[in-house]
C-alpha cells in the first residue's frame, strides 16, 4: 500500500505532483491511498527528490482533475487516480464514454462542484464595512458545500476590482486590496457586518417583483435550495410573501373594473406624438448632444449653408481641419471644392453643404491624428440624421460626393465609377428624392500624376455643371 | 435607504414585474477595468429567485409608471388607478450600482411609462445607461427597452451602451395589439426591429459593439384569443426575421386596477410553458412548427403532455428507436432524450454498445424514454400499441412545472 497524504481542501498542487511520482512508479489505484491530513505535504511514499516526469493528460481530463479536486467527498482523489490511470493506460478516450460508471460518477461530481461555484457567485452577498485606508470595503460570508473558495474567488476579483473586499468561510478566506488576491484561514460569521444599509431595499425590491399570481415554490427550490437562504438577507420575506399570494390574487379577481379616477390628458395625448424636430436648428441641437458612433470623434461638425438652398452637397466626414475649425469642407478637399464650384458657376451661397457622417473618425498615432474610412453600419447609424436634415433644407438636388456619400443616400452600397450622375434615392418617408452621385475631391486631391488630376478635375467640374442643370430642369 | 426611495422602488418594481425578459445572458466576457465595477460571464446569473420560480438577474423596474399610453392588458397604462411614482436618473443610477456591489445582481434592465414624449422618455433611458457606463465605469450588463414609436436615431444612441434591446410585440397578431394598446402599431413595432437587427448585425460583422447581446422580445399569451399555431408562427417569423436571441411567453395574470375588456383568471401557466417546450423544439430540436401543432388537436397544444411527447405519440410509426444505430436528428425526436443527453449518447456508443443501465448514466430522462427505445437487452414489445400509453405516460398531477 502506497499512502498518499495531501493538505485539506483542494490540494492541487499536492495531488498533481503525487499522481506523476505513483504513475511513474507503476503504482496500480488498488494500492493507493490518499488522505487529506493536518500535516500537509508530508505523503508517506512516492517521495522522491526530484519531480517525476509530468504527465501529458488530454485537456477535458486535466480539467475534470481540476474540478473533482475541490469535491468534499473524501473519496476523490482515489477516483481520479483511477481515472488518471486508465487514461494513461490504454483508454485515453475515456471520457468520451459517459456511460462509464467512472467517468459518470466523476462526471457527476464535477457538476456538483461547478454548481457550488455557481451558486457561490450569485448568492453570496456583501455587506458594506468600514473602510481601512481611501477604499471602500465589503465582507461577506459564505458556506459552500466543497471546497471552492479558490476557484470562486477570481470571478469576484474580475468584477470588483474598485473597492477591497474580504470573503470569510469556514475553511478558508479570500482577500482583495485592489492588486493581489490573498488566501487566508477560515473564519465565522461574525467576520462580516451584521448589517447593510441596503438590504432593506432589496428585500423590497425582491417582495415587489414577486408576481403572487405565479407562486411555484417548487421551481425556487430546485434552484435556490434552502442550504442557501441563511445567508441570503432577502429569504426571510419568503413565508410571508407565500402566506399573502391567495389572498393578493383573489383580490385582484374580485375587485371589479374601476372608472378612472382622472380625466384623460387630452392636452398631453396631443402634444405626445408632436416629436419630430421642426427646424434645422432642432435637429442640430439632437445631434450636438448626441453621442458620437465613431471612434475618435471629438465634436460634432454641423451642415452649413442656406435652408432651400438649389444644390445640397454631401460629403463623408470632417477631417482634421473641419474638426478643429467645427465647420465642414474648410480643409483642402473643401477649398477644392469650392473651386469647382466657382469653375462650374455656381454661387458658393446655392450650396448646403454637410456630411454623410457627423464625427471625424480617427486613429490617434503619435501627435497626427489619422483619418479612417467610416464602415458601411457606422454610415447607417447617421443616416436618419442626414435624411432628416435634407428634409429640412430642402434643396432641389443632393449631391453625393463620393462613395461614402452615395452609400448614405442610397442605403446600400454604391459603386461611384458606375453609378456617377443623376440617382433617385429614397426618404425617410418612403417618397423618391432626386440625387446625383460624383467623386469626392480629396480624390482629386490623391492623384499622382498632373495630366491624370486636370483630367479629373475637369470632369469633376463638368459633373457640377451637369448636377447644376439637372437642379434647374427640376425647378422648371 | 430612505423611505421615499424605498416607495418609488416599491412602485416600480411592481409596476416592472410582467415583463419575462430578465436573462443576463450573451454579452461578451468583460472584466472590470483596474479600480472599476462590473464583469459579464456570458451565460449570466440568477442571484436570487423569487416564490414564482422566477430568477432575479437583473434589477428590473420603471423610470416611471406615469404612462401616456391605454394598453388594456398592462397595469401602469394611463386610464389604471394604480399608485404612481418617477425615479430620477440619478436614483436608477445609484440604485443600480448599490445593489451591484452588493452582489444582489447582474445589471439594470430598464424600461418605462411613455411621458411626454416617445423620444423624451427613450432620451431619460439612454441617459441612465449613458451615466453608468461614463461615470462609474460599470461593465455589468445593461438590457434597454427600446420604445418603438421613438425616432430612430435613439435607437442608434441606445446601442452603444446596451448589452441588450428589446422590444415587446406584446401580442400574437397585428389585430389584437390594435384592440388592446390603441397607441402601438405593429409595423413601427417591427420598423424599429428590423432597424436593429441591421445595426446589430453590422455591428457584429464589423467587429464593433451594438448591443452585443441582440435583442428580444415579449409576447403575452391568453389576454386575446390566438390559438398556439398562430403564437408559434409568429415566434418562428420573429426569430428568423429579426434574429431575435429569445422570444418570451408571457402568460396573460390577473393584475390590480385591471382593465374591464379583459378576463380575469389564473395565467395559463401550463399553456405558458408548452409553448416554451415548443419554442425550445423548433429552434434546438428539429421540429417545424407545424409537426409540433399537430401534435395537439385545433391549432392547440395538449396541455397534459410536453410537445415532444405529443409528437411522438401520434408517430408512433416511427418508433422504437435503435439507440445504438438511429441518427442524431431522429434520436432528438426520443421525448425524455434532451440535446445534451443525445450527444452524449453518440459519443459513448463510439466505444461500446449500449445498454439499458448504460443509458441509465446518459440521460436523467430514461423512464420517458423506456417505451420508445431499443438497446441489446431493451424491446419495448407491444407497448407502443398500447391504446393507454398516454395515459402511463402522463405526469402525476402534481404542481405545475415551469421553466425558470
Ligand atoms: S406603453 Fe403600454 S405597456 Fe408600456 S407602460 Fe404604457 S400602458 Fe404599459
Amino acid at each position: 500500500m502506497r499512502r498518499v497524504r495531501l493538505s485539506p481542501g483542494a490540494d492541487l498542487d499536492g495531488f498533481r505532483h503525487s499522481v506523476r511520482g505513483l504513475v511513474a512508479e507503476g503504482v496500480p489505484p488498488d494500492e493507493a491511498v490518499f488522505e487529506a491530513g493536518e500535516e500537509a505535504g508530508l505523503f508517506g511514499a512516492p517521495a522522491s527528490e526530484e519531480e517525476a516526469p509530468t504527465l501529458s493528460l488530454p485537456r477535458a481530463v486535466a480539467d475534470l482533475v481540476r474540478l473533482v479536486v475541490c469535491h468534499a467527498d473524501p473519496e476523490r482523489y482515489a477516483l481520479i487516480y483511477r481515472l488518471v490511470w486508465r487514461v494513461t493506460h490504454g483508454e485515453r478516450r475515456l471520457l468520451e464514454v459517459g456511460s462509464d460508471p467512472l467517468v459518470h460518477r466523476l462526471e457527476r461530481m464535477a457538476k456538483g462542484v461547478r454548481r457550488d461555484i455557481h451558486k457561490m457567485h450569485a448568492f453570496l452577498r456583501f455587506r458594506e464595512a468600514e473602510r481601512v485606508g481611501e477604499r471602500e470595503r465589503f465582507v461577506a460570508w459564505f458556506e459552500p458545500e466543497h471546497h471552492i473558495l479558490e476557484a470562486a474567488a477570481p470571478f469576484f476579483r474580475d468584477r470588483f476590482s474598485g473597492f477591497d473586499w474580504s470573503i470569510h468561510t469556514p475553511e478558508a478566506s479570500a482577500h482583495w486590496n485592489g492588486e493581489r488576491l490573498i488566501v487566508g484561514p477560515g473564519g465565522r460569521p461574525e467576520d462580516a457586518p451584521d448589517v447593510d444599509g441596503f438590504e432593506e431595499g432589496w428585500a423590497t425590491y425582491y417582495a415587489s417583483t414577486f408576481n403572487p399570481a405565479r407562486a411555484n415554490t417548487r421551481a425556487m427550490l430546485n434552484e435556490m435550495p434552502k442550504k442557501y437562504w441563511r445567508n441570503m438577507p432577502e429569504t426571510s420575506l419568503i413565508p410571508s410573501m407565500l402566506a399573502a399570494a391567495p389572498q393578493r390574487v383573489a383580490a385582484m379577481v374580485a375587485a371589479q373594473p374601476a372608472e378612472p379616477r382622472k380625466r384623460p390628458p387630452t392636452r398631453a395625448l396631443r402634444a405626445m406624438t408632436d416629436q419630430e424636430p421642426k427646424t434645422l436648428e432642432d435637429l442640430n441641437r439632437i445631434i450636438l448632444a448626441s453621442e458620437p458612433l465613431v471612434p475618435g470623434a471629438t465634436r460634432a461638425v454641423l451642415g452649413e449653408g442656406r435652408i432651400g438652398s438649389e444644390l445640397a452637397f454631401v460629403g463623408e466626414q470632417p477631417g482634421d481641419q473641419e474638426d478643429i475649425e467645427g465647420r465642414p469642407f474648410v480643409g483642402p478637399a473643401g477649398k477644392l471644392l469650392t473651386r469647382a464650384l466657382d469653375d462650374a458657376g455656381i454661387p458658393r451661397a446655392e450650396a448646403y453643404v454637410t456630411n454623410a457622417v457627423k464625427h471625424f473618425k480617427f486613429e490617434q498615432r503619435g501627435k497626427r491624428r489619422i483619418h479612417k474610412k467610416p464602415t458601411a453600419g457606422e454610415v447607417k447609424h447617421y443616416r436618419w440624421w442626414l435624411m432628416k436634415e435634407l428634409d429640412l433644407v430642402h434643396p432641389r438636388l443632393t449631391i453625393a460626393l463620393g462613395a461614402t456619400a452615395a452609400l448614405a443616400l442610397a442605403g446600400k452600397t454604391v459603386s461611384v465609377t458606375k453609378v456617377r450622375g443623376p440617382m433617385g434615392y429614397v426618404g425617410l418617408d418612403g417618397k423618391e428624392r432626386q440625387g446625383f452621385v460624383t467623386v469626392h475631391p480629396s480624390f482629386l486631391l490623391r492623384l499622382p500624376d498632373e495630366a491624370a488630376k486636370r483630367r479629373e478635375y475637369d470632369a469633376f467640374v463638368a459633373d457640377l455643371h451637369a448636377a447644376h442643370e439637372l437642379a434647374r430642369d427640376l425647378a422648371a | 435607504m430612505d423611505e421615499k426611495l424605498a416607495r418609488k422602488l416599491r412602485v416600480l418594481a411592481d409596476a416592472a414585474k410582467y415583463d419575462a425578459s430578465c436573462a443576463s445572458s450573451g454579452a461578451p466576457k468583460r472584466k472590470a477595468e483596474k479600480g472599476g465595477l462590473g464583469s459579464t460571464t456570458g451565460a449570466g446569473i440568477c442571484h436570487a429567485y423569487t416564490p414564482d420560480g422566477r430568477c432575479v438577474s437583473l434589477l428590473k423596474i420603471l423610470l416611471t409608471n406615469y404612462c401616456l399610453y391605454d394598453c388594456a392588458y398592462c397595469v401602469n397604462r394611463r386610464s389604471s388607478n394604480v399608485e404612481r411614482a418617477r425615479f430620477t436618473v440619478d436614483e436608477v443610477v445609484s440604485l443600480t450600482v448599490n445593489f451591484y456591489k452588493r452582489n444582489y445582481i447582474e445589471g439594470l434592465f430598464l424600461s418605462s411609462g411613455i411621458v411626454r414624449t416617445p423620444d423624451h422618455t427613450m432620451e431619460l433611458l439612454i441617459e441612465v445607461a449613458k451615466k453608468l457606463r461614463r461615470e462609474h465605469g460599470f461593465r455589468g450588463y445593461i438590457h434597454l427597452k427600446t420604445i418603438p414609436e421613438a425616432s430612430p436615431w435613439l435607437v442608434e444612441q441606445a446601442g452603444i451602451w446596451a448589452d441588450r434591446l428589446s422590444i415587446n410585440v406584446e401580442l400574437p397578431t397585428p389585430g389584437s395589439l390594435k384592440m388592446l394598446a390603441p397607441e402601438k402599431n405593429a409595423a413601427t413595432i417591427r420598423g424599429a426591429m428590423g432597424q436593429m437587427r441591421e445595426r446589430i448585425d453590422e455591428a457584429k460583422e464589423e467587429k464593433r459593439r451594438f448591443s452585443p447581446a441582440g435583442q428580444s422580445t415579449q409576447m403575452i399569451v391568453g389576454a386575446d384569443d390566438t390559438r398556439d399555431a398562430d403564437v408559434l408562427k409568429t415566434s418562428a417569423s420573429l426569430y428568423d426575421g429579426f434574429r431575435l436571441k429569445r422570444v418570451y411567453y408571457s402568460a396573460f395574470s390577473p393584475i390590480p386596477e385591471a382593465s374591464a375588456v379583459l378576463p380575469l383568471k389564473a395565467p395559463p401557466l401550463r399553456r405558458e410553458n408548452r409553448l416554451y417546450q415548443a419554442d425550445w423544439l423548433f429552434r434546438y430540436y428539429g421540429f417545424a412548427v407545424e409537426e409540433i401543432v399537430a401534435g395537439g388537436e385545433g391549432g392547440m397544444l395538449d396541455l397534459s403532455i410536453d410537445p415532444k411527447l405529443a409528437w411522438a405519440l401520434k408517430h408512433r410509426e416511427r418508433f422504437p428507436v435503435d439507440v445504438n444505430r438511429a441518427d442524431r436528428e431522429m434520436l432528438l425526436r426520443v421525448p425524455g432524450l434532451g440535446t445534451r443527453a443525445v450527444d452524449k449518447i453518440i459519443r459513448a456508443r463510439r466505444h461500446a454498445t449500449l445498454r439499458l443501465d448504460d443509458l441509465a448514466r446518459l440521460t436523467p430522462g430514461l423512464k420517458r424514454a423506456r417505451p420508445f427505445l431499443v438497446v441489446p437487452d431493451h424491446r419495448p414489445t407491444r407497448l407502443l400499441d398500447r391504446a393507454d400509453l398516454k395515459a402511463r405516460l402522463v405526469p402525476q398531477p402534481t404542481q405545475m412545472e415551469l421553466f425558470a
